[in-house]
């Protein structure tokens, strides 16, 4: 990026910086869309090529913006739109969060494991890569299912934790792969160096694959709070839970021919989510600056 | 044991053969070897030849696929497990997020050693190599010699009994080289260590050994052994390269290297 020499400015400066050109870039695309296809879309021979762009199905830019400012619904008292959304948003980002603390600790350990057992990885590995192939919506009703039977004393299942469940179920998939790529990336010197100081597994774990491993870890970690949050949503709806930002995309979708503005908002506050999860966790990496010599994504 | 306190190492009848995909590779045969306790033994050799697998065997990390191979009277494993030797491989192998200090200081920090003492050992070892003013630098900020003058003073930190070297002087500049040659012949005089110590460099084995190991290849043998005598009681020093008897033992090695044919030569420096 020209505009943004690297070296010039700092790392998450320049990130930042260029996060915000894509959001405009979006905006200028999406607008450009409106002024150049037809309203009625482009139709060929029946079939419908470019969809309809009309203020009903696409609104401007700028009329989702201002529909933030007005109140939710007609009822007297009733909050902004802006309003709601924040709310929605902090009940999804939490339980999604959650899911993904879990989904760290369960993609780490089956890293951990399969790096030390090579038969562990080669038992594991296809039912890795097999989970996420599994639809999301076939599994909420069943994770619900055995939720509703867990009483321990005080300890009764929720239903948020079963959102957070499988939010975790997405979020472990990368964080698994990565941690495994980089636990896996010691040189053979390395690896021949700890060998020759007698260090044990878990020495030899701590002290250099560990380490080693943080460079392909934060892209993952990152990139896990990403899916962490759609899985959230997703399984929201699938589970019928209230509260979160899930919910009322769907609700406002009921009222899209009356208030189109509505439910792009609440679409564009569940992409917002999905940046901000990441970025928090982007957070972590700036603690383990001394480990990424050499990162590249 | 008593018979073995003398005895650094012993390999009697060695050989290795790796199976790979395309067949199997014989890298050594029947290597008989002896290195007493405080001797200087280099291992010289085209490239290929098996010096740094012998060297590899003798650590412990990879094992013989026959004959008997003894470190200090016992099983290599054992004085792997037992710490008795350092080593200093072809490739530095620094840890990136570690200092150079930190680098140098992690066989102690693997061993206990405390915090003070790991500090005062890797001042002294800096020193030697030359590189207390980059303590607190990062291996990637170093020159490849740099880098591997940091895996030199790694492998001396716990003043073994045994260091095995693959070529530590490949990547530094003729000065720093002999430099290093120098203090590794001090070092060896002051801590008695027995050293192994593979080299492309005739006149760096001649001037740094009490015994020449002259290799051949396919199948990696040893094709002769050439006794380094100094000059009675005299010790290496600056002068000892300039001497008659250090050009005829260069002479003598490369004639015994000239000994296969000129074809195997490849990869052996004999300026
Ligand atoms: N892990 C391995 N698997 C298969 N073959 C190997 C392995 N390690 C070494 N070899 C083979 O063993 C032979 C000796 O290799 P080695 O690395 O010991 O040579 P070298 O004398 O150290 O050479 P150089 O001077 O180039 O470092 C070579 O033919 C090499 O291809
Ligand atoms: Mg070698």
């Amino acid at each position: 990026m020209s505009l943004l020499r690297a070296g010039a400015v700092p790392g998450w400066v320049r990130r930042t910086g260029e996060g915000l050109l894509a959001l405009l870039a979006f905006v200028v695309l999406w607008e450009l869309v409106k002024l150049v296809v037809p309203d009625g879309g482009v139709v060929v021979g029946g079939v419908s090529l470019l969809p309809r762009t009309s203020d009903q199905t696409m609104p401007h830019v700028w009329s989702v913006l201002a529909r933030l400012g007005r109140p939710e619904t007609s009822a007297t008292g009733s909050v902004s739109l802006a309003g709601a959304l924040v709310t929605a948003s902090w009940f999804t980002l939490r339980i999604s969060l959650a899911g993904w603390l879990v989904g760290v600790l369960a993609g780490l350990g089956l890293a951990v494991v399969m790096q030390r057992w090579r038969i562990a990885e080669d038992a594991l590995a296809p039912w890795v890569v097999l989970s996420q192939t599994v639809p999301l919506i076939a599994l909420a009703p069943l994770v619900v299912g055995w939720g509703g039977k867990i009483h321990l004393g005080a300890f009764a299942w929720d239903r948020w934790m079963s959102v957070a469940l499988i939010a975790s179920y997405l979020a472990f998939f990368p964080v698994a792969v990565g941690a495994l790529r980089g636990l896996q990336s010691p040189t053979a010197a390395q690896v021949d160096l700890f060998r020759s100081l007698a260090a044990s597994g878990t020495r030899t774990l701590w002290r250099l694959r560990m380490p080693a491993a943080v460079p392909y870890l934060v892209p993952a970690l990152r990139l896990g709070a990403a899916t962490a949050v759609v899985g959230a949503i997703v399984a929201e709806v699938s589970t019928g839970t209230q509260g979160g930002i899930g919910r009322l995309i769907i609700s406002y979708a009921q009222s899209a021919t009356g208030d189109p503005a509505k439910p792009w908002a609440a679409i564009a506050a569940a992409a917002v989510l999905g940046l901000v999860a990441a970025g928090v966790v982007g957070l972590v990496g700036l603690g383990l600056r001394r480990f990424r010599v050499g990162e590249v994504a | 044991m008593n018979a073995q306190a003398g005895v650094a190492v012993q390999a009697v009848g060695v050989g290795k053969v790796f199976t790979t995909r395309s067949g199997a590779v014989t890298a050594l045969e029947d290597i008989d070897l002896t290195v007493a306790a405080g001797e200087f033994v280099s291992l010289i050799g085209p490239s290929g030849c098996g010096k740094s697998t012998l060297l590899r065997l003798v650590a412990d990390l990879d094992s013989p696929s026959s004959g008997e191979l003894t470190v200090f009277g016992t099983s290599a494993r054992a004085s792997r497990e037992g710490q008795q030797y350092g080593i200093a491989f072809q490739q530095a192998g620094l840890l990136p997020w570690r200092t150079v200090r930190a680098n140098i200081e992690l066989p102690l920090e693997l061993h206990g050693v405390g915090k003070r003492q790991r500090r005062a050992r890797a001042e002294e070892l800096l020193a030697l190599v030359g590189l207390t003013d980059f303590a607190a630098s990062f291996p990637h900020q170093l020159s490849g010699g740099m880098q591997q003058r940091v895996a030199i003073a790694r492998s001396l930190a716990e003043q073994p009994s045994l260091l095995l070297m693959d070529e530590p002087f490949g990547a530094l500049d003729e000065m720093t080289r002999e430099r290093m040659q120098t203090e590794l012949v001090r070092i060896c005089a002051e801590s008695g260590a027995a050293v192994l110590f593979v080299t492309h460099s005739i006149p760096e084995a001649v001037f740094l050994s009490d015994r020449v190991v002259v290799m051949s290849p396919r199948p990696g043998r040893i094709s002769a052994v050439l006794d380094i005598g100094l000059p009675d009681g005299q010790a290496r020093g600056e002068s000892t390269r300039e001497d008659a008897a250090f050009f005829a033992n260069v002479t003598a090695v490369r004639e015994a290297l000239h000994g296969g044919s000129v074809a195997d030569l490849r990869g052996v420096d004999v300026r």
